[in-house]
């Protein structure tokens, strides 16, 4: 019998393993913006198997909003990744501090 | 209910490792693939939860949209992407240890969760209110109580639009391009411009 625990266990696996994608590509940007996606759909079966399993509709809700708000983050990030590499022609994560103001 | 057991298995089993591969790919394209795969399998758990609407959605959003966005920045951006992976071997044993004490931990905390909070007399999953559809239970509430977040939900896209619009526009210089209001404003008196010329002699600037 598949019950809340399984949902929360496979949610668990995938926020750490956002987590860990962070930590070991600390270089790679792209990649990082990719788990951050990861931590994301994992806080997303968070929401919805407590939604399901307590019976009410909006952990659902939320979940579409964390859907539209990771939709608008990765347009955002792309774009800014974009124009640094049009400026720096690289994408090295180290050098990202001469973007301040 | 054994069929719905192995459904559960097999796409938890397959998200997990897809996300594995998304962070330890050596070509970022073959993380984009993976990421999609990821999201696939974890659409059918929200299938399987009984979640159509949500599910649906993850696959437009985020296969149909994100992860493609981040295929096009991957293709088009000619990076050397193995020096970016420097420092993969050292960072790998910390955040192994991390990771897996972070999930050890987060798996006790739903374990408890989900056996002593107020999910641990539920009657079982239910997505959806009686007699209606998933979608149309979603649609009663966020059109009417989540009215007002539903719309800062779409002024949240819009910002993202047009800050992705103006972070990426680009004018070439030496273009020559229409200005309207320009066009618009000439006049006959600033268009136009008389000239008394003598006889035997030409016109020069």
């Amino acid at each position: 019998m598949i019950g809340l625990t399984h949902y929360l266990t496979v949610a668990a696996m995938l926020f750490t393993i956002g987590v860990f994608g962070i930590f070991v590509n600390r270089k790679n940007i792209i990649v990082i913006l990719m788990s951050i996606e990861l931590i994301l759909l994992a806080v997303n079966i968070n929401l919805v198997a407590f939604s399901v399993y307590l019976h009410n509709v909006v952990g659902q809700i939320f979940a579409m909003f964390v859907l539209t708000v990771a939709a608008a983050e990765a347009a955002v990030g792309l774009a800014i990744l974009v124009t640094f590499f049009r400026n720096r022609g690289d994408i090295a994560v180290d050098d990202v501090s001469v973007m301040k103001g | 209910m054994a069929l719905q057991a192995i459904a559960f298995y097999v796409m938890a089993t397959v998200t997990v490792l897809a996300a594995l591969a998304v962070v330890l790919a050596r070509n970022p394209v073959h993380s984009v693939l993976f990421l999609i795969t990821a999201f696939f399998s974890a659409a059918g758990l929200f299938v399987l939860l009984g979640a159509e609407f949500l599910a649906m959605l993850l696959v437009v959003v985020y296969v149909g949209a994100v992860a493609v966005l981040f295929l096009f920045v991957v293709m088009m951006l000619d990076v050397d992407f193995a020096a970016l992976r420097q420092g993969f071997a050292r960072y790998l044993p910390v955040g192994g240890v991390v990771a897996g004490i972070l999930t050890i931990e987060m798996i006790f905390v739903a374990a408890n969760v989900a056996s002593g909070g107020a999910a641990a007399n539920s009657t079982g999953p239910q997505a959806s209110l009686p007699d209606v559809t998933n979608a149309e239970t979603i649609g009663r509430v966020l059109y009417t109580d989540y009215i007002y977040l539903f719309q800062a939900a779409g002024l949240v896209l819009l910002v993202a639009m047009i800050g992705a619009i103006v972070l990426t526009l680009r004018h070439k210089p030496g273009v020559r391009r229409q200005d309207i209001s320009r066009q618009t404003a000439r006049s006959p008196k600033t268009g136009m411009e008389m000239v008394d010329i003598k006889p035997g002699e030409g016109v020069s600037e």
